[in-house]
């Protein structure tokens, strides 16, 4: 079990620094930023001013090394535009985008998982085909397509609530809604291919042979078998909720990092893009690390075996 | 009227039998949903090689007198039959155009992902070691970010010519062919046929295309129904966000992001390229569960 931690808290580490230098790679190599913020008929003296004050007229491999320090100290530079840390620029932004998604999760878990156990439970029967369909229409339904609909009709045509804008609760509902209907419907598929694995296996027919109730069959050997591949797919979720409404914020002009992103990347702000990059990657990478926990929790197979290949 | 023979009447019914049961049969293997899926494929592929001629005006041609004229079904008239748009342009055209571009960019970017991550799992199953353990950790790395996040960063920053965009939308969903391709290759190469051809001198390259390749493509062509919707998706998320394909060219994102400013006076402007993009990606989806059930048994 600690080789086992030992070697994910390795990768967790190794998946940082490989998204540290991804974006200052990328980040810096793409452009001369200072050609970009200032105009192009500035003056030299200003241009060089400007890449002195954010150290871009050191050598490559300085700027990557004092970029990695800073990173280590938390301190992730100023964002380009208003000279403010960026930092805190996007944390401030953290609770707007959490106000969407933590309802949204709750949502897709709320409706997606007893959703697919009772359509496994019911395979083939008309409650299954339905929640395949709606499924199957909730993940080709791009994010944005689906929220535009709902503008369309309860804003729009119904006026009954606001169609943008964050000023109350109200305001909240249409993207919580359109969030969790997508997620729901994958929740939902994934859900009931695992509990359809798990029916089929013999465990099952031997506790139903001994006697015991369906549903207990179901509630202790279905369920925390059909957890195992479900919590995967739950971690991902977590792991977005920090950057997973990109799309909606933006339809819905909902002040969360989600929008901050898109502005950033318009502007070319450096620092911003940077540092929700790396809030997204710390995020992914803590939920993977705590799914990998619950494995070793869940299923115990995995805290004596070693690990494998993966 | 003398009793029928019974002989011919044995016949008869054989013959009525298997009539049916072909029927049923074809239906069984080729369900009609999967049928539908099919030929909206079809069409837009069709749609998407004949553009130029199917276009009814050119796609940036503007009918100052016709602007935000109605689809033809809720009062419009024949000569803008999906209607117009704020600048008079006709929208079928427009979206035939959109089509085209969507239809480009996924298919080139599914092609570039496939590619790659079968090369790149083709290599780490071939030499082991550290080139596989390079591979496998640029693997995590991938699935561990979500892409658009990624794609957003790089996007902006290198710009948005369309080749560059198609090369960063083939970086989409590379690690799952990377995976496959390991773990089969791996496992083919402790079975028998592929050692069989190594011992008759066959060298690296005859292997893995010749035989493992061939023994292995099912499993990757429903990985690729997989990515596809989903790089359709990506690709007119972005567009809608106004970060991906760049006027004055179009692509379906594109329409739905300019025909969401005009959601409440000309709907119609935006729910034709939505329309186009959901049957796309649902054809694509039931068309790849089928091919699944039908290729490999594995994946069930």
């Amino acid at each position: 079990m600690l080789r086992y931690l030992l070697s994910r808290l390795l990768r967790a580490a190794l998946t940082i620094v490989a998204v540290v230098t991804f974006a200052f790679v990328v980040l810096r190599l793409s452009g001369d930023p200072a050609l970009l913020i200032m105009s192009v008929d500035a003056p030299p003296e200003a241009i060089d001013a400007f890449r002195a004050a954010w150290g871009l007229d050191r050598p490559l491999w300085e700027q990557y090394l004092r970029y990695f320090l800073q990173v280590a100290q938390g301190n992730l530079g100023q964002s380009m535009r208003d000279g403010r840390p960026a930092l805190t620029v996007v944390l401030e932004r953290v609770p707007e985008t959490l106000a969407l998604t933590l309802p949204a999760f709750a949502t897709k878990l709320l409706i997606g998982i007893p959703a697919g156990v009772y359509a496994a439970l019911n395979r083939n029967r008309l409650a299954d085909r339905l929640t395949m369909v709606l499924s199957v229409a909730g993940f080709t339904v791009p994010s944005f397509v689906l929220a535009l609909l709902l503008v369309l009709i309860f804003a729009v045509n119904l006026g009954w609530l606001p169609s943008g804008g964050a000023e109350s609760w109200r305001h909240a509902i249409l993207p919580v809604i359109t969030l969790g209907l997508s997620g729901a419907a994958i929740l939902a598929r994934f859900t009931r291919s695992a509990m359809l694995e798990v029916l089929g296996q013999p465990y099952i027919r031997a506790a139903s042979a001994k006697g015991l109730p369906w549903r207990r069959v179901i509630t202790d050997h279905a369920l925390p078998n059909a957890a195992i591949p479900t919590v995967t797919i739950i971690g991902f979720m977590v792991g977005s909720l920090v950057a997973g409404a990109v799309v909606v914020e933006s339809v819905f002009s909902w002040p969360g990092v989600g929008r901050l992103l898109v502005v950033a990347v318009a502007n070319r702000d450096l620092a911003i893009v940077q540092t929700i990059l790396l809030l997204v990657a710390f995020t992914m990478v803590c939920a993977n690390l705590v799914v990998d926990m619950l494995y070793g929790w869940i299923d115990p197979r995995l805290r004596t075996a070693r690990t494998q290949g993966a | 009227m003398t009793p029928p023979d019974t002989a011919t009447g044995v016949l008869q019914n054989a013959a009525a039998e298997p009539a049916r049961g072909a029927v049923a049969r074809f239906l069984d293997s080729w369900p009609p949903a999967v049928l539908a899926a099919l030929a909206w494929i079809g069409g837009m592929v069709f749609v998407a090689l004949f553009a130029d001629s199917l276009a009814p005006y050119p796609y940036t041609a503007l009918d100052l007198r016709a602007r935000l004229s109605p689809p033809v079904f809720i009062g419009g008239d024949w000569r803008h039959i999906l209607g117009s748009d704020e600048l008079g342009r006709d929208v079928l055209s427009r979206l035939i155009v959109s089509i085209r571009m969507s239809v480009l960019i996924a298919f080139g970017a599914t092609v570039i992902s496939a590619v790659l991550g079968t090369s790149l799992g083709l290599l780490a199953a071939h030499f082991r070691g550290r080139i596989e353990q390079v591979v496998l950790a640029l693997v995590d790395f991938q699935a561990s970010m979500p892409f658009l996040i990624i794609a957003l960063s790089v996007l902006a920053f290198f710009g948005n010519a369309l080749p560059l965009f198609i090369a960063l939308m083939g970086f989409h969903g590379w690690e799952r062919y990377a995976r496959i391709a390991r773990g089969l290759t791996i496992a083919a190469n402790e079975q028998g046929y592929a050692n069989a051809v190594r011992q008759l001198g066959a060298g690296a390259a005859r292997i893995y295309g010749l035989h493992v390749l061939p023994n292995i493509a099912s499993t990757l062509i429903v990985t690729m129904t997989l990515t596809f919707p989903e790089i359709i998706l990506l690709e007119s998320g972005l567009s809608f966000l106004g970060l991906g394909v760049q006027p004055p060219m179009t692509s379906l994102g594109n329409m739905v992001g300019y025909g969401r400013e005009y959601i409440t006076r000309a709907p119609w402007i935006m729910l034709s390229p939505a329309t186009a993009i959901v049957l796309t990606t649902l054809s694509i989806s039931l068309v790849g569960d089928w091919l699944r059930d039908r290729l490999d048994p594995t994946l069930r």
